[in-house]
């Protein structure tokens, strides 16, 4: 294995393939905890906690898991990931968890998680898997601080806790009330897009948007079309029926249910 | 009775799942373009979060707590909701073919809408007992129906609206989003009783 795939791997999902802003998967959890920095700074620990091991752990049973049980032995794991976190957090950090409630538990249902088992872990060894996690997890976490510096300075005028704001202007406390989530995803894709309009001349997000029928990303629904196998059932490409899903990620219908060792992956398309 | 028109509303207007809550975003920004599949989409979410308010419910208080199990209640919760969507799916299609075609291609994708494994989170930790459970998914359900149905109509005009290229597609969705946020805030005024 030689060390710039390696290095490749690790660095995807910083900028590249940035899973919150560049892919717009875990929307909730990006717009819902980062009213506060510190905030953003947890939830994206506990997730790349939780992405670490689920990586890991899948890329190692991956040969052993049959494909058609794989979702629900994913979500196994995932889940059982994210209840050591939350076991752990309300032992040792019991104002964090309360801050963040129930979007530890619901670490579970995000995307970014059971998309990098699918896209990556169930195709890579072990020690790739956990780089990919490691990448994964480190850009989201940099995404949420972004999302929660700014909702702070502008909403309460404080960083980390620190006022910064004392004599410059009030805060909007828009910003960290739900509307100002909305608004500083918008405005930050914005800008990310007007970047590299100039720099490539194409879009990098809006491509994309609102595309997928199911959940507004094509890597998203190829999570959410094999939840369909979830309990085995034989209809596994129901969700490759969508209207527009289908449209949106250019495969064949059926696609989706072609399992691990098809190579579907949204993620480079919508990088490049 | 009061007690539950007062969790009716209050999930509907005031904590509103997308709107004030952030949860189904996901299904929210991604099948609001059209207002026909923003209501096959929201149609089976609410089927299935009443469904799952009673059946986590049922899970939690007659498994879980007397076997001091509570620690694998995020386990047992998305297990359960992924079991569960695919007997919705499987009863649908034989019982009421007609119903099934309208909805059936949103139900796999409910499995991983957080809004419903979120809403059966709340109802443990707010001590609800079944009926509350159920009428809180129901509602919840509602809520989300409600944002993904008026969002949809402001997508539906954006579509013929010139926007700055690089705000096309996603951020400017974003950007209404918001704004129908800061309408529904109007709402956070109203004081329940009880």
């Amino acid at each position: 294995m030689d060390s710039k795939l390696m290095k490749d791997v690790l660095t995807a999902g910083l900028l590249r393939e940035n899973p919150t802003i560049r892919l717009l998967l875990g929307m909730c959890p990006s717009l819902a905890v980062t009213t506060m920095a510190q905030n953003g700074i947890g939830m994206g620990i506990a997730a790349t906690f939780v992405l670490i091991g689920s990586n890991v752990a899948i890329s190692m049973v991956r040969n052993i898991v049959p494909d058609k049980v794989r979702i629900p032995v994913f979500i196994t794991i995932i889940a059982g990931f994210v209840t050591v976190v939350q076991l752990l957090m309300a032992a040792f950090l019991p104002d964090l968890n309360r801050a963040l409630g129930i979007y530890i538990p619901l670490i579970v249902v995000n995307c970014i998680i059971l998309a990098r088992a699918e896209m990556f872990a169930c195709k890579n060894g072990p020690l790739l898997s956990l780089l990919d996690a490691v990448g994964m997890g480190a850009g989201f976490t940099i995404a949420l601080i972004i999302i929660g510096s700014i909702r702070e300075f502008l909403g309460s005028g404080t960083w980390m806790g620190l006022v910064l704001t004392k004599d410059l202007f009030t805060p909007a406390a828009i910003m960290i009330l739900p509307p100002g989530g909305f608004l500083v995803m918008g405005f930050l894709i914005a800008a990310v897009n007007k970047i590299s309009l100039v720099r490539t001349g194409r879009l990098a997000v809006a491509a994309q948007a609102g595309l997928c029928g199911g959940c507004g990303d094509a890597e998203n629904c190829a999570g959410c079309g094999s939840g369909n196998n979830a309990a085995g059932l034989p209809s596994g490409n129901t969700a490759a029926g969508l209207p527009s899903g289908n449209k949106a990620a250019g495969l064949p219908s059926g696609n989706k249910a072609a399992g691990c060792g098809s190579d579907i992956n949204p993620g480079k398309r919508g990088a490049k | 009775m009061k007690e539950l028109l007062t969790i009716l509303v209050g999930a509907l207007f005031i904590e509103n799942f997308v709107l004030s809550k952030f949860l189904g975003i996901c299904p929210f920004l991604g099948v609001s373009k059209k207002r026909e599949t923003a209501l096959g989409m929201s149609g089976a979410v609410v089927f299935v979060m009443a469904l799952a308010g009673a059946a986590t419910w049922m899970v939690n208080a007659w498994l879980l707590v007397p076997l001091h199990l509570e620690y694998l209640q995020t386990l047992a919760f998305i297990l359960l909701i992924a079991a569960l969507v695919q007997f919705v799916e499987t009863v649908l299609k034989k019982v009421a073919p007609p119903l099934y075609r309208s909805l059936g291609i949103y139900l796999p994708l409910i499995t991983t809408n957080c809004a419903v494994l979120g809403s059966a989170l709340i109802h443990v930790e707010r001590g609800y007992t079944l009926l509350q459970a159920v009428v809180y998914g129901f509602a919840a359900g509602l809520g989300f129906t409600m944002a993904l149905v008026l969002f949809s109509g402001i997508r539906e005009k954006l579509e013929t609206c010139d926007i700055p290229e690089s705000f096309k597609g996603m951020p400017i969705s974003l950007i209404a989003a918001a704004l129908v946020s800061v309408a529904f805030f109007g709402f956070a005024g109203l004081v329940l009783p009880g």
